[in-house]
């Protein structure tokens, strides 16, 4: 059954391919560990996408068009941000809302960039490590967001971690009342979390329409936000469990297009499937056994703070 | 300064007029967003709002489409209001609406070319049991294994569109279509089609359940000790726990409900409007919902305009399309925007805005 599939090639496939959820994830850790649920990373995911494209295209700088992307989202997470967190509104409908609304602008935006291929994105030149057989191939031939997306969820895992910045963010999600009578400004911190998670969510859309596809249709990031949120869960809130789950849902979506190219007996309908009930089944494994993923979450996840004194 | 003060109790005049003053901040935001496309706002929004209801060269066609648009967004919307007082985010109809669909195409052409007035009833069933089935998955999965419902119903979202892929182009393939993915055309088989009960009004099977439904939802939820509960867990949940109310049955229960609603919304537009179950028969009813139970202020009576007012804009979108050339994502965003702006104006029902600095107690 896996006969004509390269290994070395599998796992290539594989990094690339869980980037935009691992740095998607790896943002909304954060946001969540601050004790806000953003519901919306599928439209800043999607934001990111075509922002991204767009300023790559009009640049001619895939760097500059990685920017682009995160602050397209971040943008996007303002809102998002304004609204839970100065309006007070409730963080599931305006997270659904950011979703909606991002699609529908993406697909506004990126109407006039359907067909065109963005400039590339080289590869990282790391020299006589690309010459290592077997290894060479499958981990060092890739471009930089690759290691980049890695090196953010060990900054993020250090700060979370060891950081006094770490510890006041961990403090506002676990009791929002408690870390305001220490004089923490609730608002204030939760609204940079989410530009964050935000920026992150960018990013790993613009990845999705740079490198990955690379073009721009509607729709392109296909679900991979809500896949994102549920690594988090399944990560338990914690970063390199982050990593482990991306790399297992790429690995999944990979080996499901890597078999649909090889013809493969299960339908083409039950392959792109099964990335998705995988994360279902995941989800139900990891929320079942005594509730261990549910006493992992920030216990202010989700409630909305207002000073009232 | 502006600061927020809590208000003691919830403002019965904002709660009946944010959504009216959602709607103006959106025209005005959506006017904005047209102008940046290059097109006259005020144009835009009258094609949009106006047109469609009055102008003499398309009120005729476009009038009756007001209720066939408005049926499923209603029926999804009564059920999604259900869940969503009670804390229950059932964010997958979509995906039991074209379970709906692929369930009650199945049941009555599994009896092609049978004749029955019987055919059509056994489909309603169908359809609303395939929806209830679909969202039985979150639900089960929610009051067994504490999985969280959101992420679920939303992920059999794109399961539910591999699905209906698979039986367009497989199991319920038309034998006759010369090999063109898409079912035979329902809406063009007596006993199976949902056809249009008044001509010229757009009334169909779909409208009628839609009418029923929001009686019912307004009964349920005013006068039936259910509705009490479902209001009640949503507003206080220890309270109601202690008041001996089963979570895990209100779950199953607002699921369920939402989804064989969902379900019943698919089941009338792939034998009415619809026609046949297509690759991408789905226009996403199912989110737009979402808006629709918002808008009406989570209820019933209030999701029935709130459903002929989005309606009307994906009316309206569709002819300010044809007539000035606006992009149909532009409507999208537009109703997306209606969102933001509706859970915004809900400060003014929970929040006084007050100048100044706060006075010492």
């Amino acid at each position: 059954m896996f006969g004509n599939i390269d290994p070395a090639l599998l796992i290539a496939a594989l990094m690339v391919n869980s980037v935009p959820i691992m740095l998607a994830a790896t943002g909304e850790l954060v946001v969540e560990k601050s004790g806000v649920l953003n519901l919306g990373v599928e439209g800043m995911m999607i934001m990111g996408a075509i922002c991204g494209f767009v300023t790559a295209v009009v640049t001619g700088n895939p760097y500059l068009g990685f920017l682009g992307g995160a602050l397209g989202a971040m943008a996007l997470s303002a809102i998002f941000g304004f609204l839970t967190q100065v309006l007070q509104t409730n963080q599931v409908a305006s997270g659904l809302a950011l979703t909606l609304f991002g699609l529908g602008l993406s697909s506004l935006i990126g109407q006039s960039y359907v067909g065109i291929k963005p400039p590339a994105t080289g590869d990282l030149p790391l020299g006589p490590l690309k010459d290592i057989p077997f290894l060479g191939e499958a981990v060092f031939g890739h471009d930089w967001m690759v290691y980049g997306s890695i090196l953010i969820v060990a900054a993020v895992w250090w700060v979370l971690k060891y950081s006094r910045l770490g510890l006041i963010l961990r403090a506002v999600g676990e009791s929002h009342e408690a870390a305001h009578a220490l004089g923490y400004k609730v608002t204030r911190i939760r609204m940079l979390a989410v530009l964050f998670g935000g920026a992150l969510a960018g990013l790993g859309g613009a990845y999705v329409s740079l490198v990955r596809v690379p073009q721009w249709t509607d729709g392109i990031t296909a679900g991979a936000g809500w896949i994102a949120l549920a690594i988090v869960v399944f990560a338990s809130w914690r970063p390199w469990r982050v990593l482990a789950g991306a790399y297992l849902f790429g690995g999944v979506s990979v080996l499901q297009l890597n078999l649909q190219a090889a013809g493969s007996v299960i339908p083409v309908e039950y392959l792109s499937m099964a990335p998705y009930l995988i994360t279902i089944l995941v989800l139900v494994i990891m929320s079942s056994g005594r509730g261990k993923a549910a006493l992992a979450a920030p216990a202010c996840l989700g409630q909305n703070f207002h000073a009232s004194r | 300064m502006l600061r927020l003060e809590k208000r003691p109790s919830p403002s019965a005049f904002w709660e009946k007029a944010s959504p009216f003053l959602a709607v103006i901040l959106t025209m005005i935001a959506g006017g904005i967003m047209f102008w940046i496309l290059g097109k006259n706002p005020f144009e835009a929004i009258r094609t949009i709002f106006w047109d469609p209801l009055f102008n003499d060269q398309f009120a005729s066609y476009s009038r009756p489409q007001l209720l066939v648009k408005a049926a499923p967004l209603i029926l999804i919307a009564i059920g999604l209001s259900l869940g969503f007082r009670a804390g229950v985010w059932n964010i997958g109809a979509e995906g039991q609406y074209i379970m709906g669909a692929i369930f009650c195409a199945a049941a009555g052409l599994a009896v092609y070319p049978v004749e029955s007035r019987l055919v059509f009833p056994v489909m309603i069933v169908a359809g609303a049991l395939g929806g209830f089935l679909w969202a039985m998955i979150p639900a089960i999965l929610k009051t067994v294994f504490r999985t969280n419902e959101i992420l679920v119903s939303l992920l059999l979202v794109y399961v539910a569109q591999n699905i209906l892929a698979m039986m367009a182009l497989g199991a319920l393939r038309n034998p006759e279509g010369g090999g063109f993915p898409g079912s035979r055309n329902l809406s063009q088989i007596p006993a199976m089609a949902n056809p249009e009960l008044i001509a010229g009004t757009g009334m169909h099977w779909g409208v009628v359940a839609a009418f029923m439904a929001v009686i019912a939802g307004y009964i349920l939820l005013q006068r039936h000790i259910l509705g009490f509960q479902i209001k009640l867990a949503g507003q206080a949940p220890r309270a109601a726990r202690f008041a001996g109310v089963s979570p895990a049955r209100l779950v199953i229960l607002c699921l369920g409900i939402s989804g064989a609603l969902a379900g019943l919304a698919g089941m009338f537009e792939v034998t009415g409007p619809a026609g046949q179950i297509s690759i991408d028969f789905n226009v996403g009813y199912g989110f737009t919902a979402i808006i629709v139970a918002f808008l009406g202020r989570l209820n019933p009576v209030g999701i029935l305009f709130a459903g002929l007012l989005m309606a009307l804009t994906y009316i309206g979108g569709e002819l300010a399309q044809f007539m000035l050339g606006l992009p149909s994502a532009a409507i999208q965003a537009f109703q997306g925007m209606l969102l933001f702006f509706l859970l915004a104006t809900d400060l003014l029902t929970n929040f006084r805005i007050r100048l100044g600095q706060r006075k010492a107690a």
